[in-house]
């Protein structure tokens, strides 16, 4: 094997000619501020990129068409090892030389779109993206080189999706509709406390749904008392009644795990309720709640377990506590409750739960809302605070204890200081644990094929493709490292994943300015940077913050508090002050957050805020109006009114 | 009402102005406000003449006293009697049906309009814009005139004057006790007393709103529409928002136009009509009848010609070029007085600050009529910004229009059992890609809150693939917005199933 002439960037991995355009688009994911890749990526002239398309449709050809296809250029000694190898396999190969060929460059980017390796060769095996050089020879030793040549597309299935919550049914769906056979399996193991659920995941049976609608419940309480000042007329006390709610809510969770099944048949997707675990390469054992074993193949998988809540470890969490995985289906009325953390879980479960009139005190370890805008999370908290819901800062339980069953039982809690020895104890029907999230990635045969997991949190690294360290395994949704741990986020992703699979596409999933909604009493909606976060990539002397308090027109007439709702947008004065944060806390602040949201993906900037004309009254027209700068320190407080 | 903005000394009840304007209301406020701030002397005269009716309210003109604010109010609490409806599908025991009081509702809306009115006297105040509650009319082109309460007569004049007087409704005149007996907008807010049965004659917002709030309060509601519903608005939306209110109790009257009103012995009010089409006649009894038939410019008693003002022969609106100038020099016009303008206060408030920023804060920015975004409050909100489907394929044509739509439903109308039929959302785009979005049509609940952000992306220059590349905010009505789909053309179905 010689050595590459030396105006090749050299042999290595590292890459043989390194990818401007690609690499350049991603720079720019990184470095630039939101809002800017959008307008990157507008579309060129439209006679290139169909050029490109009409490319990335050949070489798609080549692969599929091909039982060993390489990517090569004929002075790299790793491509020639690669040629090798399949010539001593006695394997007939489908070279492309890329130096050889005109638009070789052209097809180097397309191919790293494709498969996000940029370097050759790159190696596909019965339409299976094997990898380069070294990827190729681990197969071959691993056997599933060989797998991979016997097994011409004689797997069971062209998809097999782990996993039945957003992102795994987004992704399956996908996959049927551009033909493919496609399984899902999906197996709730029962909670600590035995609760468990149908099809759809965390956001359907445990999470988003439920929570909102018991949000709305508690805001529907707010409604009641308002309504009184705006003419109608009931005198006695209203109560609420938990088991009602439940069972409204439990039947509308019913439907939609109906609907999910329904929509699976619809699109001959099978789903399978089974455990799954990886047994070699390309098969999963499938055991179900009886215990019988199943085993499949495919050519591709895609892990969608998500995550589940997390436990403390101390003595009687398990035997006593609950997680949100239990609370929106729990039978009786939790009654006094105790929440431990301070995630949007903790405090939107707490709020809700205020709201029904239950005492409810959260426990925090540090911070609110960790990750989340600081300013916005003290204003959030501070507002449930107001509305009755009691905080005990710096303690961690160190021990649950029952004293005495029932539905709700009696709890005793024994919690420390995390600054000084201080203990303090107290007594709550319910301990509800909302402390975080783990992935549930270390009981499913990952280590038997080679899919990475940080072993620390048990997520699965993937690159920007979605693609795990085992090139035929991809992961979406929470389980995925480094993604926003958000429904449509999983949905987005698991499609556009299916897409660039199975279909002609190339769009992978944007992961920059996804907007938030945290569901607390007083909403917060965000998109963007949080304060902290913004001044930390561009120092506080390029932004500008424009911020002021406002009264809802609802609130005035209900009496209820002014100078509470709270808007704040973060500038890059380096960049037009174009906005890179976006920050609201008021009622509806989800139904606020998302247009504007869509105006970052544009580029918004403050100046086309103060030129856009409001809609009154609104809560959102109050971005279209925003004067005052904090760097002014001038009074944000609204006297009176308008 | 009328609000101008003058300065310099005062002689024996006779002022002269620097800057020179007659206008009233938020706009008159605003650009006096901003005016004071840029070191001018400013004055603004305001006067509002009662209704035939005799209702009269304060400072802050019509969006405050008798536009959206308490509009906004009543629809208010028309959504909190839904909400009731809905607290015991969510575990609320509240005995049903809760009985409204309208008294004490009028009372707090009217109580919170006082408190703005003083509200804005104070800013001016605060300001240093001086305040005069006389009605003006011009004496020449730089002195207007008006007669105080005393009866002193107050001479002003101002180098610039700003005409922001604003619209009236309209009644219908030649009807037979429209005057005696009718009331419109001007009066609604301000009864004292529950108007009881009501018809609304119109088919303006203003008319769907109101009888929009008045069935939401539990009062039995007719609508009477000659032609068409919200006229200038997306026609397919306009009259999905009619069947949502005929659903949900609303009485509508097509194709008909009232001939008289006559007032019963026991003090009801019977209402003669005709069909337009069969040329029949029938008549029903009502306690309340509200003409919302539109509104007419109050530019009448301003003695313009005296200024040499031109106004529109057709609806004796102002006319203005692009700078909101009018045909003499000094003197501008802003807001509903002006011909082919929105009549939305917000596209009032903006127009008044950025006049007075040419004039005296050396600016040049022109005001952009372009995408003004709205919402109509009717008890399924419409909420719309840009073009309507029929008028961008007016001007694009048929081939070079993608409109994608979708039925959802509201998770909170799930649980409370609520029809969605209604609720739907369509984006209308230019076919040929990257296919710039031209209009955005969103009826459902908080219609006017999901549309504000997205009228900034259509001035942004979204296109269809950038709003679909937004994340969605789960779980809100809003994100359906970003997951539109099915084109009209495609003739797939649109509804939204699944999560």
């Amino acid at each position: 094997v010689e050595q590459s002439p030396p105006q090749s960037p050299g042999p290595g991995k590292a890459g043989d000619a390194p990818n401007r355009r690609s690499g350049h688009v991603r720079g720019a994911r990184v470095l630039s501020p939101p809002g800017r890749r959008a307008r990157l990526s507008s579309p060129g002239p439209s006679s290139s990129s169909e050029a490109r398309e009409e490319l990335r449709r050949r070489l798609r050809g080549l692969i599929e068409r091909s039982r060993v296809m390489i990517f090569s250029k004929s002075y790299c000694p790793h491509s020639t090892r690669v040629k090798e190898l399949f010539s001593s396999l006695g394997v007939e190969c489908n070279v492309l030389e890329l130096d050889q060929v005109d638009d070789g460059a052209k097809v180097q980017e397309v191919l790293s779109e494709i498969t996000n390796q940029k370097t050759v060769p790159n190696v596909f095996v019965n339409k299976v993206h094997v990898g380069g050089c070294d990827q190729t020879f681990q197969a071959y030793q691993s056997g599933l080189l060989q797998k991979l040549l016997q097994e011409d597309s004689a797997y069971d299935y062209d998809l097999i999706i782990v996993g039945g919550g957003s992102g795994g049914l987004s992704c399956a769906k996908e996959a049927a509709i551009l033909g493919k056979k496609v399984m899902v399996l999906d197996f709730v193991v029962p909670s600590p406390q035995g609760t468990s659920w149908g099809l759809g995941g965390t956001c359907v049976n445990v999470g988003c749904i439920p929570k909102k609608l018991m949000h709305q419940a508690a805001l529907l309480g707010q409604a009641l008392c308002d309504s009184r000042k705006f003419g109608w007329e009931y005198n006695q006390q209203v109560k609420h009644n938990w088991e009602t709610m439940t069972k409204a809510i439990q039947n509308h969770i019913s439907s939609l795990n109906w609907g999910y099944r329904l929509s699976l048949r619809e699109k001959a997707v099978a789903y399978v309720n089974s455990y799954g675990e990886f047994v070699e390469h390309h098969k999963i054992k499938a055991t179900n709640k009886k215990g019988q074993e199943t085993y499949y193949t495919a050519a591709q998988f895609v892990i969608a377990t998500g995550e589940r809540p997390r436990y403390l470890g101390i003595q009687g969490d398990k035997e006593y506590c609950i997680t949100s995985d239990d609370l929106f289906s729990l039978p009786y009325c939790p009654g006094k409750t105790l929440v431990v953390g301070a995630s949007y879980v903790a405090l939107e479960c707490a709020g809700f739960l205020a709201g029904f009139g239950l005492d409810v005190t959260v426990m925090v370890r540090s911070i609110l809302l960790r990750g989340f805008d600081q300013e916005m999370a003290e204003k959030v908290g501070s507002y449930m605070e107001q509305h009755g819901v009691k905080f005990l800062r710096k303690f961690i339980p160190v021990m649950i204890q029952q004293l005495e069953k029932g539905s709700p039982g009696k709890l005793k809690v024994l919690a420390k200081s995390t600054e000084g020895t201080e203990t303090i104890e107290g007594v709550y029907n319910t301990v509800l644990l909302a402390i975080g999230r783990d992935s549930c990635t270390r009981k499913m045969g990952l280590e038997k094929i080679g899919v990475k997991i940080n072993e620390k949190s048990g997520k699965i690294p993937v690159n920007d493709v979605e693609q795990t360290s085992v090139p035929y395994v991809y992961a979406v949704g929470d389980v995925s490292e480094g993604k926003p741990e958000l429904t449509p986020v999983a949905i987005q992703s698991g499609k556009l994943l299916a897409r660039r699979l199975f279909g002609a596409s190339l769009e992978k999933c944007d992961y920059i300015n996804v907007p938030t909604t945290v569901f607390t009493p007083l909403e917060y909606g965000c998109c963007g940077l949080a304060e902290e976060k913004a001044i930390e990539v561009y120092k506080k002397e390029n932004l500008e913050i424009y911020h002021t308090l406002f009264w809802p027109l609802e609130w005035t007439v209900a009496g209820r508090e002014n100078n509470t709702c709270y808007a704040k947008i973060i500038c890059n004065k380096l960049d037009h002050d174009r906005v890179i944060g976006f920050h609201i806390l008021g009622p509806n602040a989800g139904e606020v957050t998302q247009g504007f949201a869509a105006a970052m993906k544009c580029g918004l900037t403050k100046q086309l805020l103060d030129d856009t004309i409001g809609i009154h009254p609104t809560c959102g027209e109050v971005f279209t109006t925003l004067e005052i700068t904090k760097s002014s320190g001038l009074d944000i407080t609204q006297k009176g009114c308008g | 009402m009328a609000a101008m903005a003058v300065a310099l000394r005062g002689l024996g009840g006779r002022f002269r102005w620097r800057t020179q304007a007659v206008a009233g209301g938020v706009r008159g406020a605003a650009r006096g406000a901003a005016a004071a701030q840029l070191g001018r002397k400013v004055a603004v005269v305001d006067y509002v003449e009662p209704s035939p009716q005799g209702t009269r309210w304060g400072l802050g003109g019509t969006c405050v006293n008798v536009g959206c604010i308490p509009k906004k109010l009543m629809h208010q609490a028309a959504l909190l009697g839904g909400l009731i409806q809905d607290a015991p599908h969510y575990g609320w025991e509240v005995a049903q049906p809760v009985p409204h009081d309208w008294r004490k509702m009028a009372e707090a809306v009217q109580n919170h309009v006082k408190s703005l009115n003083w509200g804005h006297r104070v800013q001016l105040q605060d300001r240093k814009v001086k305040y005069f509650n006389i009605k003006a009319s011009f004496v020449d082109e730089h002195t207007v005139c008006g007669v105080a309460k005393g009866g002193k007569e107050i001479l002003l004049s101002a180098d610039h004057i700003i005409i922001a007087t604003g619209g009236r409704p309209r009644y219908p005149t030649h009807i037979e006790g429209a005057l005696e007996y009718g009331i419109t907008s001007d009066d609604i807010f301000w009864l004292k007393e529950s108007p009881g049965k009501t018809l609304v004659v119109g088919a303006s917002y203003v008319a769907l709103e109101c009888a929009g709030f008045l069935t939401g309060i539990g009062l039995d509601t007719t609508v009477m529409i000659r032609s068409i519903p919200l006229r200038g608005f997306d026609q397919q939306m306009s009259s999905m928002v009619i069947e949502h209110m005929a659903s949900h109790g609303t009485q509508f009257l097509r194709g008909c136009a009232p001939s008289r009103v006559r007032r019963l012995p026991d003090g009801h009010l019977q209402v003669t009509w005709e069909d337009c089409t069969t040329g029949k006649e029938d008549t029903g009894t009502f306690d309340t009848v509200l003409w919302a038939i539109g509104r007419v410019p109050d530019t009448r008693s301003l003695n313009l010609e005296k200024a040499g003002v031109d106004t529109s022969p057709d609806t004796q609106k102002i006319l203005v070029d692009s700078r909101e100038g009018t045909s003499v020099p000094h003197i501008y016009a802003i807001g509903d007085v002006v011909e082919g303008r929105p009549e939305l206060t917000p596209t009032a408030i903006m127009a008044g600050r950025l006049l007075v920023q040419r004039l005296f804060g050396g600016s040049s920015d022109l005001m952009d009529y372009d995408n003004v975004p709205t919402t109509v409050f009717t008890p399924l909100e419409y909420g719309c910004v840009g073009l309507s489907e029929e008028e961008a394929v007016a001007r694009h044509g048929q081939e070079h229009v993608e409109v994608y739509h979708a039925h959802y439903k509201p998770l909170e109308f799930t649980v409370a059992g609520r029809d969605a039929s209604q609720c739907y959302v369509k984006m209308v785009c230019l076919r040929e890609p990257p296919q710039l979005v031209l209009g955005l049509h969103f009826l459902g609940p908080n219609a006017g809150e999901v549309t504000q952000g997205f009228a900034l992306g259509i001035k942004c220059g979204a296109s269809y693939a950038q709003v679909m590349r937004t994340v969605g905010i789960h779980p809100t009505c809003s994100e359906e917005v970003v997951k539109l789909r099915i084109s009209k053309r495609s003739g797939l179905d649109p509804t939204v199933t699944g999560c």
